[in-house]
């Protein structure tokens, strides 16, 4: 870790370092496709490399390639700010920060070897680190996007603090480009911890909750946690001494391989994950209660210090309303009965189900996603039927 | 507006409003004299000031509904006010609208200590937050300067940070949930307890709305752990350049200090006059860095800030040893805005925010500014994230003087737009930065920004002229700039 720091060191003097890829397509040709589809009212479907077409719903549409819209803009590791088109291959961004001694400190699911920038920003996903470090939103600075009517439009900065202007660029996050194509997304990096070592402990659900609880108000550096058949196991991430010694504390046995096992985990590589059968997000408060042995399979994997659960349903609306009626929400996540496209979702009406929203809230929605696109043109329905 | 419409349409306005509040809002939360509504005729940028058609202080959620049914069946506007501490005119009333104060809203209903969350009022005080959070060893991170006095709930609407959030980050990271009250008077629950929440994320579009989208009447905030140790260090340089440059190397080390400050020559000669602090006054600036996290982690990053102190010639260098020594570094930076009256009678506080790698560079045109238009420019601000803080000091009984200001303000914006930074990093636009909306944003944008202001608030009752400039603003602004031989940045060839 040192030598990666003392990289990083010696390069902040030099010039903005830049990737040498150049875009195979420019800003304006996309947005012409955008202000033709609008014209005729035809609906795009946007594609980035295709690696999470599995998570939203499915849609028809005239297909928008974005992927050949790439390359990094600009890093400047002192800055803490990497700029990048979308279409750049997220292994390439992460590789670049890597070897200045930074990283996407919501650690991204790629799901595949050539994710795009776009499509980690517009479905939104985050991995491990999320409640420790922050979601994938809480580190978009800026974004270069092109609305419904074919219009390049530009929010937010390159700067860590903007408050021109309502937030858009965040609201572009997770909106599955139902609101805009992206085309530019200005990320705040953050230093890669200097060390990192994970503790395994013989727990149960109640167990972890009130370990978890109890550190939670003291300054332990936990950055990641996984519970699957009563096994915890828990990531500390920062200086030497201070994962050493709170690591020390909590006890249990030391995981080996662990930087292998939270990839995979963040990859869905565990067998766990490998079935033939819709698995279910459900996105909770961290001290909700154990999901009802009624609603899912026993089996589950909790993650998140308990905030987010990956589960197999047995009755996916009893599930909705028991998340929503404990603060949280479920949706439908990954359909694993085809890996391609429409077939994929035949057994499974429409893709992804995400939790409903109130009447209230669809209705806002809809009149936001009219804001940006009036002819409902951007992946109409991915969202929901009528977003 | 001519001053007989605006008294017609304002007794028009009385007449069939006020009964219709009092269906439901007690008469003693109605204030309609003209003593009583001075108090809510500005917030802290004193130089605008506008009288409200009437204040209503409100104390239930369905009061707050009924509020903006009436004002939305009689096409009245309405601007919310937290503390009134807002450094832009947002809280100004608009003329013949109603103002809706919030300041009855001050309960912390619940903290929740397994989720480390609490579920708050809008009116209750940013500090008060911590402070009751403070028992379970829990605290709110965002930590405006005004924190004694700003509501949670304009820190919302403002997305307000503090000298913490390089670290810890801006109001948009530290809440989870938001009740709000739309101009229809409909209650609609935005994000939730969840990390998460299904649909889009109307908790980033919310934040930073300064009550152009919505009444917020709940938020729920995220509370962290304390660090166990915190160490304050404070170094004097000789040159802008040297602390400029400390300042990026310490970041680039991959140290991210829990708050990162600078502080110009005549901000520490102001400071030091007030306070006492022992601030070096020869200095041309001072960088203050704290440091926090467990005790060994403080350790190591202070042996390498240090390191880098040393050779990029720091002199004076104090370091606390205890929680007594940080305070009282902090406290005269915290002191700044007193110390800079005693200057002049007014300051006018920009906001701009710009790349950190451009910091020495703005820093010496800006130096050059004010000496082109004659005035004080004191500069103490969050260097770690690049958010300048230049104060113009001026009179503003003087109009020459007054009217200097605001050109030279404008002219320090543009300046960090044409760097890549903005012209609000944490402020807000209010009415007081609207025209430099046009610098920032082009036609489109100001569009795209006004469609979505439109899905919440079709009418455009809530807080209406502010924070997006009409076109029409826009394009009389850009001509008032060329008129003046003043083409948008023409000095600026040698960046
Ligand atoms: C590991 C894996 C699992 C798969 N599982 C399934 C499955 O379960 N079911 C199935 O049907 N198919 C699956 N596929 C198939 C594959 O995803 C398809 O090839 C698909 O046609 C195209 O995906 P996409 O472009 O929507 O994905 P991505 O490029 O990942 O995009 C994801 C989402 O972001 C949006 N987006 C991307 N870039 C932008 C941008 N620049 N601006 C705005 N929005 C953007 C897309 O519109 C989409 O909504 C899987 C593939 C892999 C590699
Ligand atoms: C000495 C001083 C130091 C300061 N330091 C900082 C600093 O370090 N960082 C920083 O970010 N700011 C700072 N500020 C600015 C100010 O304190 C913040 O903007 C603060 O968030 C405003 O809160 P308030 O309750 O006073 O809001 P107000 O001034 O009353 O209102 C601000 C805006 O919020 C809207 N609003 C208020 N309440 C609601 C609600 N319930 N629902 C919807 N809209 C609402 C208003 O309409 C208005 O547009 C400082 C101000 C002063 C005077």
């Amino acid at each position: 870790m040192t030598e990666v720091l003392v990289l990083s060191q010696t390069d902040k003097q030099q010039a903005p370092v830049l990737s040498e890829q150049t875009p195979t397509v420019t800003a304006e040709v996309i947005a012409e496709q955008v202000k033709n589809a609008y014209e005729q009212q035809s609906p795009l479907k946007i594609i980035g490399c295709g690696s999470k077409a599995f998570y939203g719903r499915s849609i028809s549409g005239v297909e928008l390639t974005v992927s050949g819209y790439s390359g990094i803009i600009n890093y400047e590791p002192s800055e803490l700010v990497i700029t990048a088109r979308t279409g750049t291959p997220l292994r390439e961004i992460e590789q670049l920060l890597a070897e200045h001694g930074q990283m996407l400190g919501f650690e991204p699911p790629e799901f595949s070897d050539n994710a795009t920038l776009g499509g980690t920003i517009a479905c939104g996903i985050s991995g491990p680190r999320r409640p420790y470090t922050g979601a994938v939103r809480d580190f978009v600075l800026g974004a270069t996007i092109i609305n419904g009517k074919g219009e390049i439009l530009k929010f937010g900065g390159q700067v860590m603090k903007n408050v021109a202007g309502y937030d858009v660029s965040r609201l572009m996050t997770g909106a599955l480009g139902t609101l805009g194509v992206l085309l530019e997304i200005s990320l705040k990096v953050i230093p890669k911890p200097a060390f990192e070592e994970t503790r395994i402990l013989p727990y149960n659900h109640q167990q972890m909750c009130t370990l978890l609880s109890t550190l939670g108000r003291q300054p332990i550096p936990i950055s990641a946690t996984y519970l699957h058949n009563n096994l915890l196991y828990v990531r500390f991430s920062g200086a030497k001494a201070g994962v050493v010694s709170a690591a020390e504390n909590i006890g249990g046995d030391v995981l080996r391989q662990a930087e292998l096992f939270w990839h995979q985990l963040k990859e869905q590589r565990l067998p766990y994950f490998n079935q033939d059968r819709t698995l279910w997000r459900v996105s909770l408060p961290p001290s909700a209660p154990c999901i009802p042995d009624l609603l899912v399979d026993t089996e589950s994997i909790t993650e998140w210090g308990g905030a987010q659960r990956w589960v197999y349903p047995k009755d996916t609306d009893a599930l909705q309303q028991w998340a929503s009626d404990n603060g949280g929400h479920a949706s439908g996540f990954r359909n694993r009965c085809g890996a391609s496209n429409s077939k994929a979702n035949s057994s499974d009406a429409n893709g992804s189900t995400f939790s409903p929203l109130s009447p209230a809230l669809l209705t806002l929605s809809k009149r936001i996603k009219n804001s940006f696109d009036p002819h409902n043109i951007l992946n109409p329905g991915r969202l929901y039927k009528d977003l | 507006m001519n001053s007989n419409i605006a008294a017609s349409i304002r007794t028009k306005r009385l007449a069939s409003l006020i009964p219709m509040l009092s269906m439901l809002i007690p008469e003693d939360a109605i204030l309609s004299e003209p003593e009583q509504l001075k108090a809510y005729e500005c917030d802290a940028f004193t130089t605008m000031r506008q009288i409200p058609l009437l204040t209503v202080l409100p104390d239930t959620i369905e009061q707050v509904q009924h509020i903006m049914r009436c004002c939305h069946a009689l096409d009245i506007p309405v601007v919310a006010r937290g503390a009134g501490t807002g450094l832009t005119a947002g809280s100004m009333p608009v003329e013949n609208g109603v103002l809706l104060g919030m300041s009855k809203f001050n309960k912390i209903h619940d903290i929740n200590l397994h989720n480390r969350t609490a579920w708050i009022d809008p009116g209750v005080r940013n500090q008060a937050v911590s402070d009751a959070a403070a028992p379970y060893n829990l605290y709110f991170a965002p930590d405006p300067s005004s924190q004694l006095a700003c509501s949670v709930g304009g820190n919302v609407a403002e997305n307000a940070g503090g000298v913490h959030c390089l670290k810890y980050g801006l109001t948009v990271h530290n809440i989870l949930e938001l009740d709000v009250i739309t101009i229809e008077g409909e209650r609609i629950t935005i994000g939730g307890q969840a990390l998460d929440a299904a649909g889009y994320d109307l908790m980033a579009v919310m934040t930073g709305s300064e009550g152009l989208l919505g009444i917020i009447v709940g938020i729920r905030v995220k509370l962290l752990a304390k660090p166990a140790s915190a160490r304050v260090l404070l170094a004097a340089f000789a040159t802008i350049e040297d602390a400029g440059n400390t300042i990026a190397e310490i970041i680039g080390a991959g140290i991210i200090p829990a708050g990162l400050e600078m502080i110009d020559q005549k901000g520490i000669q102001a400071i030091e006059a007030l306070m006492h602090a022992g601030y070096p006054v020869d200095a041309a600036a001072v960088i203050i860095c704290e440091l926090d996290g467990s005790v060994e982690e403080v350790e190591d990053e202070l042996t390498s800030v240090i390191t880098i102190l040393n050779r990029l010639n720091a002199s004076d260098i104090q370091i606390s040893t205890n929680e007594a020594e940080s305070k009282r570094i902090w406290a005269a930076r915290k002191a700044a805005f007193p110390a800079l009256a005693c200057l002049a009678p007014d300051n006018y506080v920009m906001d701009g925010t710009i790349p950190r790698r451009a910091l020495a560079q703005v820093w010496t045109r800006i130096n050059q500014l004010a000496d082109e238009y004659q005035l004080l420019v004191v500069n103490v601000f969050h260097a770690g994230d690049g958010n300048m803080h230049p104060s113009i000091l001026f009179d503003s009984s003087d109009e020459d003087q007054h009217k200097r200001a605001n050109d030279l303000g404008t002219r320090i914006l543009e300046l960090c737009v044409h760097v890549g930074g903005t012209i609000s990093g944490e402020h807000g636009i209010g009415l007081e930065k609207i025209n430099e909306m046009c610098l920032q944003f082009t036609g489109a944008e100001i569009s795209q920004f006004h469609a979505l202001k439109n899905a919440f608030d079709d009418k455009s009752l809530l807080n209406p002229g502010k924070q997006i400039p009409t076109l029409a603003r826009c394009t009389e602004f850009h001509a008032m700039h060329i008129h003046n031989g003043e083409m948008p940045f023409p000095h600026l060839e040698r960046f």
